[in-house]
């Protein structure tokens, strides 16, 4: 059940460039999954941001979001201390059905601000002794964040567009010399990276998660659709139908 | 304290309603509170057919507001009727729902297809969208248009009709005397107002659509001043819009003439707002030396 919760922000540290690891206090926090998202309520803003659950502590009750400064919004989130307190809807969206899925080997391909609900499902998949590969695109090095905490869980390749660290290029060159023989790849990204991966996976299940300007976050306003794939005249919500969707149900445009 | 108000086909047990386009069919803000705490709701807008809308990004946040060009999006009036409105039917809450077309025989046909629903208490008739090419903004913004679809829909409708009116015009006494001709049972207003935003960085609009509604307390000098001058004008009932986000802001909109209020951005910042709206307001009228909802009706006009 959807909730708007006062959360009370237990760590707000900067991880790399422009970019913070947020853990807040919540009661919800276990039965937030992995894709899911929060959307956070900010004083200066009429609009809440979305930002998706980068990791849960079950035993203690919270949760952590990675962000980064992106514009004013996010420019008010990156000022909060521990011990301030947020406005957050929680749990927003749909999540990996990973029960549902016969998995032994996952692809993980994540891309910029999209790495971070990745790493909770990478974590995940571990708990469950799936093995996991990972395949992380940066701008540069200044903005790599977590590449040891993805290495603890599994194989993991590093890529920046400027070849500042990792190898240069984009996380596409990586996965065309990896090895084929995963049964599902899981991605998160901007839209192109997303084409791109989905394009060049094709022959493979896959499920990717999407962004999307949100006015509502929770299903009545339909500002944040995206087409179906099997029937463009008909949309699905990425607020409330995803931000996860299976990587053929929806048109990436 | 008394917030109970009345209105042609509209008994209320409080003013407050969430507005068309911002509530959904109400499911999803059901799991937040109790959806009897309203006194009524605007449900989205209805077209025959299912429509799809404008592409995206369909919003954009501004100063005090937000645009949007979600451009009616909706499943068509008969899936609305058949698996939308009967959700509502377990509340003690009236529903008005809300009707657009792009030519009058659509506006005709959707709201002879309400006449089949048992869960509709009233109409609105939106001739105000500013996010549709075809049909919805000449309606609004053309006084015999205007009074033209508004006698159409109140013959074929066995409710009363309330009538949305856009604030993208220059004569809003004009165009509320225009749909009191054709038969309005009242009038419901502000719209959204035109507008736009541009990306520096990209060097263009960041809707799609270009042009958006605005919305949101930036909107709510304009939505005050218009009620204001209806009100004096003439004698229908009004439910104001727009940028409503406190119990204060109700009240200014009953002083200026509103019979009752609908709430939309507000619901997005917190879908708690018409619930917290509702429980503030006894004390808010009570502070500025009202004894109900009724008694503060128009007062902003007798100084
Ligand atoms: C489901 C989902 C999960 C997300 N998870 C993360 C995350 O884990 N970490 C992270 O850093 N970012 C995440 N984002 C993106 C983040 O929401 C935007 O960067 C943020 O909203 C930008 O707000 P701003 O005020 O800084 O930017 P501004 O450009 O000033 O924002 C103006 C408006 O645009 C919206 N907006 C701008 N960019 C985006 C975008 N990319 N997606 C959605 N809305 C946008 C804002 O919400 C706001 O309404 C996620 C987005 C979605 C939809
Ligand atoms: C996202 C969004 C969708 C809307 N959709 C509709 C609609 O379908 N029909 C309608 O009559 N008005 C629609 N409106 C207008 C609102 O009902 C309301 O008149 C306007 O937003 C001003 O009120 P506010 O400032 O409280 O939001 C919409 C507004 C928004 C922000
Ligand atoms: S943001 Fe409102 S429907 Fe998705």
């Amino acid at each position: 059940m959807i909730t708007k919760q006062l959360l009370q922000i237990i760590s707000h540290v900067q991880i790399a460039e422009d970019t913070f690891e947020v853990v807040l206090q919540s009661s919800l926090a276990k039965e937030l999954k992995p894709g899911q998202f929060v959307h956070i309520a900010l004083k200066n803003h009429m609009l809440r941001r979305p930002v998706s659950v980068a990791g849960i502590d079950k035993e203690n009750n919270n949760f952590t979001i990675i962000f980064k400064i992106f514009g004013e919004g996010t420019r008010e989130l990156s000022q909060f201390r521990a011990g301030d307190a947020l406005d957050v809807i929680l749990p927003c969206g749909s999540y990996y059905p990973l029960d549902d899925l016969q998995l032994d080997h996952a692809l993980i391909v994540g891309g910029g601000i999209g790495v971070p609900p990745l790493y909770y499902l990478a974590k995940t998949l571990k708990e469950k002794g799936v093995k996991v590969t990972s395949v992380l695109g940066f701008q540069n090095k200044d903005q790599v964040f977590y590449e040891e905490k993805f290495q603890l869980l599994g194989d993991t390749h590093i890529a920046t567009n400027d070849g500042s660290y990792g190898s240069q290029g984009f996380v596409t060159d990586i996965i065309s010399g990896l090895p084929d023989a995963f049964d599902y790849y899981f991605s998160c990204g901007p839209t192109p990276m997303l084409k791109a991966v989905t394009n060049q996976l094709e022959a493979h299940n896959g499920y990717i998660s999407l962004e999307e300007r949100m006015g509502c976050g929770v299903g009545t306003c339909y500002a944040c659709v995206v087409p179906s794939k099997t029937d463009p005249t008909k949309s699905k919500k990425i607020c409330k139908d995803g931000p996860v969707f299976a990587a053929n149900e929806v048109l990436l445009t | 304290m008394s917030l109970s108000t009345k209105m042609p086909g509209l008994t209320l047990k409080n003013p407050v309603m969430p507005a068309s386009g911002c509530f959904g069919f109400g499911k999803e803000y059901s799991q937040f509170f109790d959806l009897n705490e309203l006194g009524a709701i605007i449900v989205k807008a209805a077209t025959r057919e299912a429509r799809y809308g404008n592409p995206t990004p369909r919003v954009a946040e501004t100063a005090s507001g937000m645009l949007n060009a979600i451009g009616l999006q909706n499943p068509g009036v008969e899936k609305i009727i058949d698996e939308e409105l009967p959700f509502l039917r377990q509340f003690d809450t009236p529903v008005i729902a809300n009707v657009a077309g792009s030519t009058v025989e659509e506006y005709e046909h959707v709201t002879k297809a309400l006449n089949r629903s048992e869960d509709v208490s009233a109409l609105e008739l939106n001739i105000s969208c500013p996010n549709v090419k075809e049909g919805g903004v000449q309606f609004g913004t053309d006084p015999e248009l205007a009074k033209e679809v508004t006698y159409a829909v109140k013959q074929a409708s066995n409710y009363p009709v309330y009538v949305k009116l856009s604030p993208n015009v220059a004569n809003i006494i004009g165009m509320a005397k225009a749909v009191a001709d054709g038969g309005a049972d009242g009038i419901s207003m502000i719209n959204t107002l035109t507008g736009m935003q541009i990306n520096l960085k990209q060097r263009k609009p960041i809707i799609a659509n270009k042009t958006g509604g605005l919305s949101g307390p930036a909107v709510k000098p304009i939505a005050i001043r218009m009620i204001y001058e209806v009100r004096q004008a003439l004698d229908l009932p009004i439910i104001g819009i727009g940028g409503i986000v406190t119990a204060e802001d109700v009240v200014e909109y009953l002083l200026a003439g509103a019979n009752a209020v609908a709430v939309g951005t507000a619901n997005f910042q917190n879908p708690l707002a018409c619930p917290e709206i509702i429980q503030a307001l006894p004390d808010v009228l009570n502070k500025y030396g009202f004894e109900s909802v009724e008694d503060a009706i128009g007062k902003g006009h007798e100084a």
